[in-house]
C-alpha cells in the first residue's frame, strides 16, 4: 500500500514556497551568522531577499543543482522554519548529498531537524529509489552530527582541518547511509 | 628550491598552457578510451569530439579568468627529440578552490595508456603540489579516487596523501558497487615543505 503522504513527518512537513516568501526567509535567516557558519563553507554573506528570490526563480526554470529543494514547515503552527535539499544527485550511481538548515533557532535541538531528515531520506530511498545518501558536517556542529546519527547516518571519515574559522581549523566529517541500513529502521 | 627554480619544468615533463589548435584532437582521442574516462571520473563515460573539446578549453580559460577558483595545466613531454618535445601527454588541474579555507581539489590524468607508468604522473604531481602550496599558498588538497583505481591511490599516497574517507558503495559500475575514497594532503605533510 502506498504511504499516504510522504512529505509529512511527525513534527514537520516538506513544502514549496513562492520564490518571494522563500527569498525573504532565507535572507532573514542568514543574518544569524552562527546559523550560516554551521550550515555551509562559503564566507558568511548577507544577500538581499531580492537576489535570493532571483536565484530561486532561476533554479525553478533550470532545475535545482541536479537535485531537489524543499522548505520545512511545522505541522502544528504551520511555521516556515528551514529548508532541506538533495544536491549533486547522481542517477547513474544512485547517490546524492543532503543539506539542511533550520533558520529559525527557536526550533533547534527539539527534533524538528531530525524529523525533516527522516522525511527526506524516505523520499530519497522510496520515491527517488536512490541507494545511498551522503552529507558533510563540520566537527564543531555536534548537535547536527547527533541528529544525523539518530536518522541513521554513519561517519565514513573526516576531511582533516578543512574548515578555517575563528583562527582554528576544524575537520569536515563525511557521513553516509545506505538504503539497506535505513530500511529496517524505517516505515 | 627557490625563486630561480622553475615552477613548470619537471624532470621528464613540463606544465604548459593549452594549445587550442593541436590539443583538442589529441584529448578527443583519449576520451574514446572508456577505461581512461572511468579511472578519471565518476560521470558517465562519453567520447568527446575535438570541436566539443575546443569549447571545453575555452570554458576552462573563461572560468579561470572570471571566477578564479581553478588552475589548469597541460602536461607536455620534455625531450631532446624535436618531434617528442612538448608533445601533449596529460592534464593537471586545481579546481573548486575555496580561498577562505585555503583548500582545493586536485586531479591529473595521463591520457594515452602507452604514456603511463613512465613517471610522468609523479613528475607532474610534484610540480602541481609545489604550485599549490608554494605559489597559491593553499593549506590542503583533496581528491576522490574510485576503489577500482589502485594506481591513482598509489600515486597520491606516494606524494603523501592520506586516506580520510571511504564513501561505502558510492559507485555502481560493471554491475557491482565500489567505495569512493577521499584522500587529503596538508601543507605541513608535503614532502617539499
Amino acid at each position: 500500500m502506498l504511504n499516504t503522504n510522504i512529505f509529512h513527518g511527525t513534527l514537520v512537513r516538506l513544502t514549496t514556497e513562492d520564490p518571494e516568501t522563500a527569498g525573504k526567509a532565507l535572507s532573514g535567516w542568514a543574518c544569524d551568522s552562527e546559523y550560516t557558519r554551521l550550515l555551509d563553507k562559503p564566507p558568511a554573506l548577507l544577500w538581499s531577499a531580492k537576489k535570493i528570490q532571483s536565484w530561486i526563480e532561476n533554479s525553478l526554470e533550470k532545475g535545482f543543482q541536479n537535485g531537489f529543494f524543499f522548505e520545512i514547515r511545522t505541522l502544528q503552527e504551520d511555521r516556515l522554519i528551514g529548508f532541506v535539499n538533495l544536491i549533486w544527485l547522481s542517477w547513474t550511481h544512485g547517490d546524492t548529498w543532503l543539506g539542511i538548515g533550520l533558520g529559525d533557532r527557536a526550533y533547534w535541538g527539539k527534533g524538528y531537524g531530525t524529523d525533516a531528515v527522516r522525511v527526506v531520506l524516505r523520499y530519497a530511498f522510496t520515491e527517488l529509489n536512490l541507494r545511498r545518501v551522503t552529507l558533510g558536517v563540520f566537527a564543531y556542529n555536534g548537535r547536527a552530527i547527533r541528529s544525523y546519527e539518530k536518522a541513521g547516518f554513519k561517519v565514513e571519515g573526516r576531511l582533516r582541518q578543512y574548515i578555517a574559522r575563528d583562527g582554528q581549523r576544524n575537520d569536515m566529517i563525511v557521513m553516509g547511509v545506505l538504503r539497506e541500513e535505513w530500511l529496517p529502521s524505517a516505515v | 628550491m627557490d625563486i630561480h627554480t622553475s615552477l613548470y619544468e619537471g624532470r621528464l615533463i613540463r606544465l604548459g598552457p593549452i594549445d587550442h589548435e593541436k590539443d583538442p584532437a589529441i584529448e578527443s582521442k583519449w576520451t574514446h578510451d572508456a577505461e581512461y574516462l572511468r579511472l578519471l571520473d565518476t560521470a558517465p563515460a562519453r567520447p568527446v569530439s575535438p570541436v566539443e573539446m575546443k569549447k571545453k578549453y575555452e570554458a576552462i580559460e573563461k572560468n579561470i579568468e572570471e571566477s578564479k577558483n581553478q588552475f589548469y595545466f597541460t602536461i607536455r613531454l620534455r625531450s631532446d627529440d624535436a618531434e617528442q618535445n612538448d608533445r601533449l601527454v596529460g592534464f593537471a588541474r586545481l579546481y573548486e578552490i575555496e580561498w577562505n579555507h585555503g583548500v582545493s581539489q586536485i586531479v591529473l590524468g595521463i591520457g594515452d595508456p602507452r604514456d603511463r607508468r613512465k613517471g610522468y604522473g609523479t613528475d607532474a604531481m610534484n610540480l602541481l603540489l609545489r604550485y599549490a602550496f608554494a605559489e597559491l599558498n593553499l593549506f590542503r588538497l583533496s581528491t576522490l579516487i574510485p576503489e577500482y583505481n589502485p594506481g591513482a591511490l598509489r600515486l597520491f599516497q606516494k606524494a603523501g596523501f592520506i586516506e580520510e574517507v571511504r564513501r561505502r558503495q558510492a559507485l555502481n559500475r560493471d554491475g557491482r558497487f565500489w567505495d569512493l575514497i577521499h584522500v587529503g594532503l596538508l601543507r605541513d605533510e608535503w614532502h617539499g615543505a
